[in-house]
């Protein structure tokens, strides 16, 4: 189940384990992630799957409470031993459960994260806007209102905006936390086309509460329950019923959760 | 000490309608409606008394001229302008400090920390302490210790000190309504600290600091022990030139001539009362609107 | 925090630089803290000031007995200079007392009024005004002491001097009414609404619900409100030095004219060399004003963190 760590991995994890305070979010989880791959999370609510992402690009230093042990290798590295931890996080872009637009216009939210990174040129700005909203299926849609609030978009508008704005950081790693809660089924299915087409140039992981979700995109599935990782394997294979463990089998058959 | 808990002994009896009970009730509620407006009373008595008496005084002369005849003639203006004075240089110490202190409070500080709650304390402590008090710091710390000797800076300092909790706890509250999750979503993108407080916080705090501070304008400008002995006078026939110049002061000529003074004409520190109360008035009404302003113009 | 390294190379990831933000972020956090323990500094530095200016007097020249206990204030008597604060003492506290009774009640009924009955644009406008009373400046109130109380008292109650106990009692307790006032609803509107709904939905009347569920729950906050105006009182000094008639006596009635120990140092101190046992004495003074508010801050922020840790 758990390859060696090798450099073809985007992501290895080893013992990860977080807690807040006396409480264990997570236990002793291992696993890979391949580049260029849709890997996916299921599991119930409160089995750890947003420690788990917070995890990986350090956010538990911004939380007084989170305390991570284990190690998490990005790119071969240790996240831990970055010493500039903002240029770590700048290449893993996160889109939340429920969108935050800044009070910012679309062009703005999109263009926050070039402008941090010092870029001025402002044809290069522009440019960096419409690729990401292009690329989040949201150009066509608010192209003459750029000026407008993003808040101002409806909920699915909103969590393309959000993805355009991860987007636009050009990360290897794109991060989703059950993104579609907030979002219409149509809108859920472009944001999938979507990510299909991510694919291509970064590592997706998606942490979904729709298992059917993660049958469409996900190439490999880890089940997460009670903050420990159940099973991992080819999403094929889970969904086809080739699991080593029944909790997992009643969880895809929709049993509990 | 357990109320909250208190609540399962409490029984109340299932009467359906009750006839007293519902007298009472309405009985109850206009004893707390005079209860409320009889402090509301006194403002509007305060007003109108100062309208009335001090109206008479105030003109373009007397907003633009000295004090003559030993104060019991004249204009205010030195006063005013010194006023004026003490209220910007003690705004230019106290603002960029206290709300930098609410900043590191509100981004920065570990909660549950025992720094951040000596800080709070520190902050309540401040903002307690009898403004007598203050002076007599000022006078040791500012005129003597630091020999900047009795002059508008000196003054000032002290009432930026005084002022300070006031800013930070306004600037504060102020940084915290900027919902959590605009900075999550900053941090997420790789933006530093500095960059996500700078960028999105405080651009979207900034509107409720500045009513903190425009509230913290209209007490400076009325305080007077901590500006007695440290920089204001009684009388001078000349203006500042300077910030080590002592200055004349509204709050402290008020004082000065209602009590110090024989022989002033009523309506002379009835108009200085009328324009000291004019002048917070308007600043506490224009942050007040402000803030109603700017609640309807929320982005969020 | 916890590093465990066995799988943990070290080496330079790719774009690891610590590059220009990474330091300005480093230097605003130094900064930001810095600024954020001015609070620290300047009580501690408050402190150390007064102290300083009166320590001689309080180590060498002080009779402590006769600081607290005796009543005669005499510091400029050529033969034999005094030095007891009694008096004030009394006045101080006899002025509190009447402010808290009529500050207090008023208070609570507002804020009783404003957080449970009050509705909409009436409430908006109830908390306008009460903020607007705690924007008048203290000498302003001194000065409505002075000219409007002083002849009021004198007519109604046909007194000598209306410059007494009962003024200063009445023109601090309305200012103390607004920060009493606004700490209460507060305390009030802490009570989750989940207590008003259930003593609600069991009929009881909007009163029994205020007087048998809130009042007990807000109970600590309320105590911290009042707690916080007896500071505010206490510390007072300019309205006090104009309304209270600034006279040296152990106040028998309200009547009384009392002098008070803030007003004490405003009046004094500018007449006095520095330096001199006078001059320190009112430091004392200063020191013993400090200390008292001190206690009743740490007090009143004590009974409030107790209900947050309950």
């Amino acid at each position: 189940m758990n390859r060696t760590a090798s450099k073809n991995n985007k992501i290895s994890i080893r013992n990860l384990t977080i807690r807040y305070g006396n409480f264990t979010a997570l236990s002793e989880v291992s696993l890979d992630i391949p580049a260029n791959e849709v890997f996916g999370i299921i599991g119930p609510a409160n089995s750890g799957k947003t420690s788990f992402l917070n995890a990986l690009n350090r956010m538990d230093m911004m939380r007084t409470t989170m305390q991570v042990e284990g190690s998490v290798l990005f790119n071969g590295v240790d996240v831990r031993s970055w010493s500039n931890v903002y240029a770590l996080r700048s290449k893993i872009g996160v889109v939340f459960p429920l969108p935050v637009g800044l009070p910012l216009s679309i062009y703005d939210n999109v263009a926050l994260s070039p402008r941090l990174r010092g870029i001025a040129n402002k044809s290069q700005i522009d440019e960096i806007v419409e690729r990401s909203l292009r690329r989040a299926a949201l150009w066509d849609e608010v192209k003459d209102r750029l000026t407008s609030l993003g808040s101002l978009l409806s909920g699915g508008q909103q969590q393309r905006l959000t993805i355009a704005r991860a987007l636009s950081q050009d990360p290897e790693v794109l991060m989703l936390d059950e993104f579609s809660i907030a979002v219409d089924p149509v809108t859920t299915m472009r944001i999938e086309d979507v990510l299909k087409e991510l694919k291509q140039q970064m590592t997706v992981i998606l942490v979904t509460n729709l298992v059917q979700q993660a049958n469409r995109l996900a190439d490999r599935t880890a089940f997460f329950l009670d903050g420990r990782c159940v099973e991992v394997g080819e999403t094929r294979a889970l969904f086809a019923g080739k699991v080593t463990d029944q909790r997992t089998h009643d969880y895809i058959e929709g049993r509990f959760g | 000490m357990n109320s909250v808990s208190g609540t399962h002994s409490v029984r109340f009896q299932a009467e359906p309608i009750n006839l007293k009970n519902a007298q009472v009730q309405k009985l109850v509620k206009i004893v707390l409606g005079l209860m409320a407006v009889t402090l509301v009373i006194p403002v509007a008595l305060i007003i109108l008394t100062l309208l009335q008496k001090g109206s008479p005084a105030i003109s373009w002369q007397f907003l633009t001229t000295f004090p003559s005849n030993g104060m019991t003639a004249g204009g205010i203006f030195p006063a005013l302008l010194g006023t004026v004075w003490l209220v910007a240089i003690s705004l230019l110490a106290s603002v960029p400090l206290g709300v930098a202190a609410a900043i590191y409070l509100s981004e920065y500080a570990p909660q549950d920390h025992w720094l951040t709650r000596v800080i709070n304390l520190a902050t309540i402590n401040l903002a307690g302490v009898p403004s007598i008090v203050h002076a007599l710091f000022g006078l040791g710390a500012f005129v003597a210790f630091f020999r900047l000797g009795t002059s508008i800076l000196a003054a000032s300092l002290t009432l930026a000190v005084m002022t300070l909790p006031v800013v930070i706890v306004a600037s504060w509250e102020s940084l915290q309504s900027v919902p959590q999750a605009f900075r999550e979503a900053c941090w997420n993108m790789g933006a530093t600290r500095w960059q996500t407080i700078w960028h999105v916080v405080l651009p979207n705090a900034l509107t409720g600091i500045l009513t903190g501070i425009i509230l913290q304008v209209s007490r400076a400008a009325g305080e007077t022990a901590p500006i007695m002995f440290t920089g204001a006078a009684f009388f001078l026939p000349f203006l500042p030139s300077g910030i080590m110049d002592q200055t004349m002061a509204l709050a402290l000529h008020l004082f000065t001539i209602s009590t110090q003074v024989p022989g002033v004409p009523e309506e002379i520190p009835f108009g200085v009362a009328l324009v000291l109360f004019g002048i917070v008035l308007v600043v506490n009404a224009f942050s007040i609107w402000l803030r109603m302003y700017l609640r309807s113009k929320k982005k969020w | 925090m916890n590093t465990r390294s066995d799988l943990s190379p070290t080496g330079n990831a790719a774009g690891d630089i610590r590059n220009q933000d990474w330091y300005v972020d480093k230097f605003f956090q130094s900064a930001m803290f810095v600024c954020g323990i001015s609070a620290i500094v300047f009580v501690i530095g408050i402190f150390i000031f007064v102290f300083k200016e009166g320590a001689g007097f309080i180590i060498q020249q002080m009779d402590w007995a006769e600081f607290f206990l005796s009543p005669k204030w005499r510091p400029t008597s050529a033969t034999q200079a005094t030095y007891g604060t009694l008096a004030m003492v009394a006045g101080t506290a006899a002025v509190t007392v009447i402010s808290m009774a009529i500050a207090l009640p008023f208070s609570f009924g507002a804020a009783i009024y404003i957080a449970e009955f009050a509705q909409g644009r009436t409430r908006e406008w109830l908390k306008v005004i009460i903020e607007m009373l705690a924007a008048i400046p203290s000498v302003v109130w001194g000065f409505i002491g002075l000219m409007i109380m002083n002849p009021l008292i004198i007519e109604s109650f046909d007194v000598p001097i209306g410059l007494n106990v009962l003024n200063a009692g009445i023109i601090l307790g309305l200012m103390a009414a607004p920060i009493i006032t606004s700490i209460a609803e507060d305390a009030f509107k802490a009570v989750p609404d989940t207590y008003r709904e259930a003593a609600e939905a069991l009929g009881a009347t909007k009163w029994q619900v205020v007087y048998k569920v809130i009042l007990p729950a807000a109970k600590n906050g309320l105590l911290s409100a009042a707690l916080l105006g007896v500071g505010r009182a206490f510390g007072e000094t300019m309205a006090v030095l104009m309304a209270s008639g600034h006279a040296l006596t152990i106040p028998g009635s309200v009547f009384d004219s009392i002098r008070a120990l803030t007003a004490t140092i405003a009046a004094e101190l500018g007449e006095t060399p520095v330096g001199s046992d006078h001059y320190q004495a009112l430091f004392a003074i200063g020191i013993f004003l400090f200390t008292i508010t001190f206690i009743i801050n740490m007090t009143a922020d004590f009974i409030v963190r107790g209900i947050k840790n309950q």
